[in-house]
């Protein structure tokens, strides 16, 4: 019964066009099944970043990387942001996930850590912890409507789409009207870190010296394909690098 | 996963309901939830998703490489170049009132092909890394 209200709840609220003009107010989160779905879900996404920084294995990692996106996706979707969830369903879930085995396909599966010391590590981590956590003492509580966010532009945006003088999806007039030099920028961003990529990974590899000349007759898609299978990837990747 | 039939019909079935929602997240990011960012993902991967069960080369015949590689930098121009055409009619960098006599078409326009320039620099970013990693694995 949770989990239908987790997954059936957010669609129902989504009506397009409305909800993305409908402000939620902070009393109208705190009203039971809301609040409840959400905790539930925050905490899942705690117990799924425990098993991600226990697990050993890089593809059961890889498939909680993606458990983690849709869990994020639905509790955007349970906060009305239906834009951000939709990307990280697609980005966080999919495209990603496709990426991270095509890379362990290229480094193997397994991690081997490597004895050492955990002191300064672990001085670090609840160092720098402790500093974001100081840090939102001075945030705004959560929800709350005279935030300043919430009082400087948005109001105009809110009027502007509700008189019909922009269109009726706030999110994409911000974005890419009201805000669209800050969406160049980001396009750039892409443009640049697709390129780095590229610059990394891609081109023609240059053959090694007594490399054979017929590659390799496994690709990505063949690792990955298996991978899902549930056959052992590490065993392959290892079979390859031996040969 | 190529030998797989369940896999191979349900993707034939399935791709191009992907791509056809693609271009509606795409059109009607100005009235539901969606945009050129998240259009563009969902049609890259409806393209990954072709590669990964019928093979990178058959992907590669629908979707070039070098198509995939020239898209970059294509949105990115689009984008940028709405700006300029914009501040040739007079209006501030990126202010899309000059495009259409009423106001609120002229940044639906306005609106619209920014997105698709959003879009496109996506869709091709994404293939690329995806024909990257592939090329990388062989």
């Amino acid at each position: 019964m949770t989990l239908l209200s987790v997954f059936v709840l957010p669609f129902l609220a989504a009506d397009p066009g409305a909800a993305a003009v409908q402000v939620r107010s902070a009393e109208s989160l705190d009203t039971g099944l809301d609040l409840f779905i959400l905790s539930l879900m925050l905490t899942l996404l705690a117990a799924v970043t425990v098993a991600i920084v226990r697990n050993r294995n890089m593809f059961g990692v890889v498939i909680l990387f993606g458990v983690y996106s849709f869990l994020m996706a639905s509790v955007m979707m349970t906060l009305d942001a239906v834009d951000v969830a939709m990307t990280e369903a697609a980005v966080g879930a999919g495209i990603s996930t496709v990426l991270f085995l095509a890379t362990l396909h290229l480094t193997g599966s397994m991690e081997y850590p490597q004895p050492r010391n955990v002191l300064l590590p672990l001085f670090v981590s609840i160092g720098v912890g402790g500093a974001l956590v100081y840090g939102t003492f001075y945030l705004p509580a959560f929800g709350i409507a005279d935030a300043p966010m919430h009082v400087h532009t948005a109001p105009r945006f809110i009027e502007m789409s509700k008189d019909h003088q922009m269109p009726p999806n706030m999110v994409t007039a911000v974005l890419a009207d009201f805000r669209a030099f800050d969406t160049l920028g980001e396009t750039a961003v892409i443009f640049t870190g697709g390129l780095a990529v590229l610059m990394l990974l891609g081109g023609r590899r240059k053959k090694l010296q007594g490399e054979p000349d017929e590659p390799a007759p496994n690709d990505a898609v063949n690792i990955t394909a298996s991978g899902v299978n549930g056959e052992s990837l590490s065993g392959k990747v290892q079979g390859r690098t031996e040969a | 996963m190529r030998n797989d039939l369940i896999l191979r019909v349900g993707t034939k079935l399935i791709l191009p309901f992907i791509l056809l929602f693609a271009l509606y997240v795409q059109m009607h990011g100005d009235y539901g939830p969606g945009g050129g960012f998240q259009a563009g993902v969902i049609g890259a991967g409806s393209i990954i998703l072709y590669a990964l069960i019928f093979g990178t080369e058959k992907a590669k015949d629908v979707v070039p490489q070098r198509v995939v590689e020239k898209m970059i930098p294509l949105g990115v121009l689009l984008y940028a170049g709405t700006g300029v055409v914009s501040m040739l009619q007079g209006n501030n960098y990126l202010n899309y009132t000059g495009f259409h006599p009423d106001f609120l078409h002229a940044h639906e326009w306005g609106i619209l092909i920014v997105e698709l320039g959003v879009l496109i620099t996506v869709a091709g970013t994404m293939m690329a890394l995806f024909y990257a990693f592939a090329e990388r694995g062989r």
